[in-house]
């Protein structure tokens, strides 16, 4: 669940026209991959690479659920992938044609297997977690040396809030995450399904919502950047890469990203085949390319987000495989819960509970 | 044969364009959500015959319509919107009468280029002028920038991300289609009929509320329905300049529609706000036929 540019489906391009058998058709989240990649795979191939881009699970799972998408592959997250594979969305890799599978990290696969079992319909493409965005020059400030900034309470607690507010706090506009996160603050199991409990999370952003300055899935990374806000609740490689975006711009804003102790979400992107691609040899062809030790490190060494490929590990930068913020160390691992898709009945009363935390109605 | 010819093409257009689309989405909205391609079921299977025909039409029911009742949060939405969509279509008349007066006043040499102005921000894409907003709108943006400069505010003003913003995006963008019907009739106004009201000693101002007002009343209802009826189904304004508590019906559309997956209830949201639309698009053809008829 990386960075989300535009907030409207930013170039969902009209797949209009017959698909070709040496046209492969990408749809990945933006701003996702080192795009010399791109051009590394078309003059290996010869095959013809037309890379779309979106920005929410939902949007990629409407096209998904409403057939004829034409593309090849696509990258939904970890509950969104088991949904769509339920609905029949996804066709099974054929691992013979995928011999650099045998690159891949057990512990990322038992993992995703919990969305794909056995991994029969999808490959890791990335993975990260959800937490704490801070600027550690203001919010020590405001909240002195021993302020909790890798704690939910840093945002669940009105105490620090209400002094944190007017240097601006932003949260992600993922329901499905924000619900956990609320519900691993109050000592509940954030993975519970009980409409009972889920609403706990309503009580807990009650009590904050007047000090929250915006919902927003992108935006924050800007502001995280030029020390607009002092706290973002967000995906780990944006917030990183705002920190290395306040370190270009050398404008004296240190940012730091923390999984919260108390349990931080991991989520797992995923490369999966439509059940209707027009070239499935082509798509083949691609995940095989991805799942190459070197291509998958360019990747990682360009966005900032681990991956599933441990032979690829040896060749990534320090910067990345060394900070625990991107691979984790056993102690936070621990830490880390993930989360099985809501139900329909369910997610209607997350998605109102959403609104109304939101919106106040 | 050719009269017959020429009316068929405009309702074949209709009903290709509209009434097709609308039976899809009233289908669908009698049907129920399921975790399948498409989401719903009943879907209708053609290849059973009769059978399968009438397989499909015992599924359908009204539960949907009847779960939209049950929470409050879809009329407040739908009052919300119609709340801002009556605001605004006020604010596009208020700010675009004058504009259209000045330029049927303008000299002739003059019209076509203030036209064209009118109609020029149409050559850039909707979505960035809107975009553009932000960045006028914003914290750090243009306008709080000038005013800070110019020394009138010494904080910057919160702008974005309110329901003031979404008024400035929706009147901005939506003030050609309130122009262009307002100039056409203030244009055909027969300027003797000013000069007689002045002779008979009528003052200017009371010759405008007494002739001017009531003889553009046509472009005014056709300005106001051009503005209103889309702007109650608004999406992208509200999405990308309002804030977390703008509440308009079209982004509960889009909830239902993305977030619940629920396609069914996000058709009869669909239905309803048509049905809701339908008073003022039925209005709005009852005074273009009015207006034919008084012209021939």
């Amino acid at each position: 669940m990386p960075k989300t540019t535009l907030l409207l489906g930013t170039a969902i391009a009209l797949v209009a026209g017959a698909a070709t058998a040496d046209e492969v058709r990408v749809y990945n989240w933006s701003d996702y991959i080192d795009e010399a990649l791109l051009a590394r795979f078309e003059e290996e191939t010869g095959l013809e690479l037309i890379y779309d881009v979106f920005d929410s699970n939902e949007v990629l799972e409407t096209k998904m659920l409403a057939g004829g998408s034409g593309y090849d592959v696509v990258v939904p997250s970890g509950t969104f992938l088991q949904r769509q594979i339920t609905a029949g969305a996804f066709q099974k890799l054929d691992m013979s044609k995928l011999p650099n599978i045998e690159n891949m990290w057990d512990v990322v696969s038992s993992r995703t297997a919990q969305y794909d079992p056995g991994n029969a319909y999808s490959i890791n493409y990335m993975w990260g977690t959800t937490g704490l965005g801070v600027n550690v020059g203001k919010v020590t400030e405001l909240l002195g040396e021993d302020a909790p900034i890798d704690s939910w309470s840093l945002v669940f607690d009105p105490a620090n809030m209400e002094k944190l507010a007017d240097c601006g706090v932003m949260f992600l506009d993922a329901p499905s995450e924000m619900i956990p996160a609320a519900l691993a603050f109050a000592g509940e199991n954030p993975d519970d399904h009980d409409p009972e409990v889920i609403a706990k999370a309503g009580d807990v952003y009650g009590a904050v919502r007047p000090y929250i300055g915006k919902f927003h899935s992108s935006e924050y990374i800007e502001a995280l950047a030029n020390g607009e806000i002092c706290v973002a609740v967000g995906w780990s490689g944006d917030i990183l890469q705002a920190r290395d975006r306040a370190w270009e711009a050398d404008n004296g804003v240190e940012i730091a990203y923390h999984a919260p102790v108390e349990g931080a979400q991991m989520w797992f992107d995923q490369m999966a085949i439509p059940v209707d691609a027009p070239n499935p040899e082509g798509a083949h062809t691609f995940l095989n390319f991805i799942m190459d030790p070197q291509n998958m490190a360019d990747a990682s060494n360009y966005v900032y987000y681990a991956n599933g490929n441990i032979a690829s590990q040896d060749l990534l930068v320090e910067d990345v495989i060394g900070d625990p913020a991107i691979y984790p160390d056993a102690a936070t691992l621990e830490n880390l819960f993930t989360t099985r898709p809501y139900d329909a009945k369910v997610q209607r009363v997350v998605t109102r509970l959403w609104t109304k935390i939101k919106s106040g109605t | 044969m050719k009269r017959f010819a020429l009316i068929a093409l405009p309702y074949g257009w209709l009903v290709a364009l509209f009434l097709v689309p609308f039976l899809i989405v009233l289908k669908i909205s009698l049907s129920d959500t399921a975790l399948a391609i498409p989401p719903y079921v009943p879907t209708l299977d053609l290849a059973e015959g009769w059978a399968g025909v009438r397989a499909f039409f015992a599924e359908l029911d009204f539960e949907n319509f009847a779960f939209l009742t049950t929470d409050d949060l879809y009329w407040k939405a739908y009052l919300s919107s119609l709340k801002i969509a009556v605001a605004s279509t006020l604010m596009a008349l208020i700010v675009g009468y004058p504009i259209a007066y000045g330029m049927s006043r303008a000299a002739d040499a003059w019209r076509p280029t203030l036209l064209m102005l009118v109609i020029l921000p149409f050559w850039t894409s909707f979505l960035i002028r809107v975009y553009a907003w932000k960045a006028i709108l914003a914290q750090e943006g243009f306008l709080n920038q000038l005013l800070m400069g110019l020394g009138v505010i010494s904080e910057p003003l919160t702008i974005l991300n309110t329901n003031t913003a979404v008024y400035i995006g929706i009147v901005y963008t939506y003030l050609p289609f309130m122009v262009l019907p307002l100039f056409a009739a203030l244009d055909r106004l027969d300027e003797s009929l000013l000069e007689a009201a002045e002779d008979l000693g009528c003052t200017r101002m009371k010759a405008f509320w007494l002739i001017t007002l009531p003889l553009s009343k046509q472009g005014i209802i056709a300005g106001s329905f051009l503005v209103f009826i889309p702007v109650m189904g608004e999406f992208v304004i509200p999405t990308l300049l309002g804030g977390s508590d703008t509440l308009m019906i079209g982004k509960v559309l889009w909830e239902e529609f993305f977030s619940n997956r629920d396609w069914p209830v996000a058709s009869a949201v669909a239905i309803i706000l048509l049905a809701i639309l339908i008073i003022p698009i039925v209005l709005f053809i009852k005074n273009e036929e009015k207006e034919w008829e008084g012209e021939t």
